[in-house]
């Protein structure tokens, strides 16, 4: 490999798009977790709830704007082929953010006698995005194949990232709420954990048994050997997490960001896992990232753009946090 | 079933859809900056409490125009491969920037705006409305760039049927582009003027006469007053470089069939593409040669020189003279509120109950000057680079119907929610009125810490 702009764009635009999918994942994981959670959660929590997630769901959101941004502008054969594809979950997607969106906004706003059933519109919202994007990931590992299998597997995941978002929206509300709801999403990270730790065995175990090319990435020396401490450090985490959630909450409220910060992790590994399994393709087994590239001239206008904004970005995101930074109180517009 | 005639349906019914809520927003965010900017100089509460009822309007408007603008991303993937695979290389950069500087700027600092009023300094909470109200101008600026450049490209070249581009500057400053995207900001405007005078008057009509109620009706019917002129000599102007770059689109504006002199304004009319004349026509001798040539004897394009290449006739015709109708009535109603206001300060009863449904004019007229630039483009989706029919992707005819029929449901009912909730914060913003602080508190009822040390 030649290491010359027309080579090392395409690169640095994958790895860019990887991290805000992962930024995304991780951020939006929990808005949707916490909808999700609304399922089981009490009339006053709920409010709690939304007001953990207020201030930053719609930036959190934009990460995945960019990130289909990213495959657009930088890949766009593979936006083509990879949206066509999935049109239909890509359709189950969108009507779930929308709902999930303008659920959040109305709820607020309606008459009282109305709310709870845009509570519900937000959880359902919630519950099919986030399985319909694992549903994608599934039919995407598989190279976009089409068949009873695809769907089986796709199901397996869609249920997986549900249960993992879940856990993430438990985690975040641990950090976030105190008292009652606390304890509950305790016990809520842990039914979430049980079901997360099996799927994402199951989607480990499925995803090189489903595809020959990623079996051979993964199974032969010395590979083997260097990508071991991927599954090894994810089980401890998953362990470490397991016991953490027997400890919590402290009265001091003491490591109450850990297990947030643990799934975070996690969720970067198994994203570390599946970056390897494709590299270098864009569509699985059909497009590399540099056939599927924009033109040199044009991506290198965007990453300019991109090198001086994205710290920006990253500052003033991190200034929001700072300002809603503790406990999840009322909010208000005045 | 047609993928592409309900390819299209779709992404217009998408785009008709999702318009409604940034042409509020970017408008809106520039008001509340001036509510804000006021309260901060004044210190009169009527401003900040108008600022509060509208951040509520403000905040559901942006969460609806979010939710289907990501579903318009999704689209151009999902229905429209064709498009990016041809002009990525311009279209991908425009819609790039976009997302890095306005959309950011906007989610982030949009959720201090809401609710960081106590939580943040007075200054840095009027810094997130400027950078709100900054980020949707900014998104409006990149996404005008680019539909301008699918009307009238420029800086590029086609190398094996793909665009690339050879001059960035002049991609984004394309020739219709100045003129586009003052036409749309001052289109906002108008929307934001008549929404706001319009919700105001319901309220004055329930017998609300708070403060800032007032303040909101008299500032919704001055910026209308004042934006409207603005905007017949924009349009206007934007209509001439029309003519220089898209003569065919003026040309079905106008209904105007052969190129020639003295060609008449038609009023009204019922174009017949078949037949390839007007049917029905009423029209002012020599009028749209005065108005596009300023001389009677003008020529003016007709639609015989571009058969096979010219947009369909009829939508374009009734979509522009439903624009500029609606425009005149704008003009109407806000010149006489206006005069009102300054003779009488009090509006007659007539004129409130009119200004309810022009509440909703922008709407219109938006909506119909889109119709009017986006048919006329047909049948390209870029001028004279891609058809709108090489556009269109492979997904199967039933798949899009199905989308197509679950999209227009969603988005009927989310319009008529919205209205609903609009009228119902309105309603109850008039039975509340403005909070009277509480005597002990009357220094600090709205204070928050940086005001408190002033």
């Amino acid at each position: 490999m030649t290491y010359d702009w027309p080579t090392l764009l395409p690169l640095i635009f994958a790895a860019l798009m990887g991290l805000s999918i992962l930024i995304y994942v991780v951020l939006d994981g929990f808005d949707l977790g916490i909808g999700i959670l609304f399922a089981v959660a009490g009339d006053h929590e709920k409010d709690m709830m939304i007001n953990a997630i207020g201030p930053f769901w719609d930036a959190n959101e934009t990460w995945l704007v960019l990130a289909v941004g990213l495959l657009l502008v930088a890949f766009p054969a593979a936006h083509g082929i990879i949206l066509t594809a999935l049109y239909l979950p890509v359709f189950a997607l969108l009507v779930g953010l929308i709902l999930r969106g303008v659920a959040f906004d109305f709820r607020a706003k309606v008459p009282v006698h109305r709310k709870g059933r845009w509570n519900f519109l937000f959880f359902a919202g919630s519950l099919l995005a986030a399985l319909s994007q694992g549903y994608m990931l599934g039919v995407y590992v598989l190279g976009l194949r089409a068949g009873l299998g695809a769907i089986a597997f796709g199901l397996l995941v869609a249920a997986c990232l549900a249960a993992a978002y879940t856990a993430m929206g438990a985690a975040w509300l641990i950090y976030k709420s105190e008292g009652a709801l606390q304890e509950k999403a305790v016990a809520w990270l842990r039914a979430a954990l049980v079901l997360t730790t099996l799927g994402m065995v199951a989607v480990s175990l499925a995803t090189p048994l489903a595809s020959p090319r990623i079996f051979d990435k993964w199974f032969v020396l010395p590979e083997m050997a260097w990508l071991a401490p991927l599954p090894i450090v994810t089980g401890a985490l998953f362990l470490y997490l397991w016991r953490l959630s027997f400890a919590l909450p402290r009265p001091d409220d003491r490591h109450s960001l850990r297990p947030f910060l643990a799934l975070a992790v996690i969720f970067a590994l198994g994203f570390a896992g599946l970056a390897y399994s494709f590299y270098p393709y864009v569509v699985p087994d059909r497009l590399t990232i540099w056939q599927a590239a924009s033109a040199p001239e044009s991506l290198a206008v965007i990453l300019a753009g991109t090198l001086v904004v994205l710290p920006v970005i990253l500052f003033y995101t991190a200034y929001a946090y700072r300002v809603f930074g503790g406990k999840a109180t009322d909010l208000s517009y005045d | 079933m047609d993928p592409l005639l309900l390819s299209r349906i779709q992404f217009g019914a998408n785009i008709s859809f999702h318009i409604l809520f940034p042409t509020i927003t970017i408008a809106l965010g520039w008001v509340l900056l001036f509510f804000k900017l006021a309260w901060n100089r004044t210190g009169n509460d009527a401003w900040i409490h108008a600022y509060f009822t509208w951040v509520k309007v403000f905040a559901l408007t942006f969460a609806l125009g979010v939710v289907s603008g990501v579903t318009m991303s999704f689209q151009f993937g999902t229905n429209w491969p064709g498009y990016m695979e041809t002009v990525g290389n311009i279209a991908g950069p425009l819609l790039a920037y976009e997302v890095l500087t306005a959309f950011f700027l906007e989610a982030v600092f949009l959720g201090i705006m809401l609710f960081g009023f106590r939580r943040v300094s007075n200054r840095m909470h009027t810094l997130a409305t400027l950078l709100v109200a900054f980020g949707t101008t900014m998104s409006a600026f990149w996404i005008l760039a680019l539909n301008s450049w699918m009307q009238t490209p420029a800086g590029f070249e086609m190398r094996d049927g793909v665009a690339h581009a050879t001059d960035w500057w002049a991609v984004v400053f394309n020739p219709s582009f100045p003129w586009r995207l003052v036409h749309m900001l001052i289109a906002s405007g108008l929307t934001v003027a008549f929404l706001i005078a319009g919700l105001s008057a319901l309220r004055h009509l329930w017998g609300d006469r708070s403060a800032s109620l007032r303040k909101a009706l008299a500032t919704g019917i001055v910026l209308g007053a004042v934006l409207i002129p603005v905007q017949i000599f924009v349009g206007d102007q934007h209509g001439l470089n029309t003519l220089e770059h898209q003569p065919q689109k003026v040309a079905a504006m106008e209904a105007n069939w052969e190129t020639r002199p003295n060609v008449p304004l038609v009023l009204f009319a019922i174009p017949d593409e078949a037949a390839r004349e007007n049917r029905f026509e009423i029209s002012i001798p020599d009028g749209a040669s005065l108005i596009l040539r300023h001389s009677a004897d003008g020529v003016v394009p007709g639609l015989n020189d571009y058969v096979g290449d010219h947009p369909p006739v009829l939508p374009v015709f009734f979509a522009f003279r439903i624009m500029v109708g609606t425009g005149l009535l704008m003009l109407a109603v806000s010149w006489a509120g206006a005069w009102y206001l300054w003779r009488r300060r009090e509006l007659p009863k007539p004129l409130l109950w009119l200004m309810v449904p022009m509440g909703l004019s922008g709407w219109v007229a938006t909506l119909a000057g889109w119709y009017t630039t986006e048919i006329g483009r047909q049948p390209w989706l870029v001028t004279g680079v891609l058809r709108t029919v090489d556009a269109v992707g492979p997904v199967p005819g039933p798949q899009v119907a199905f989308t197509l029929a679950i999209y227009l449901a969603l988005y009927a009912v989310l319009l008529v929610v919205y209205l609903g909730v609009l009228v119902h914060l309105a309603r109850k913003a008039a039975k509340e009125g403005d909070p009277e602080p509480a005597p002990a508190a009357a220094d600090r009822a709205l204070s928050q810490p940086a005001r408190a040390t002033e």
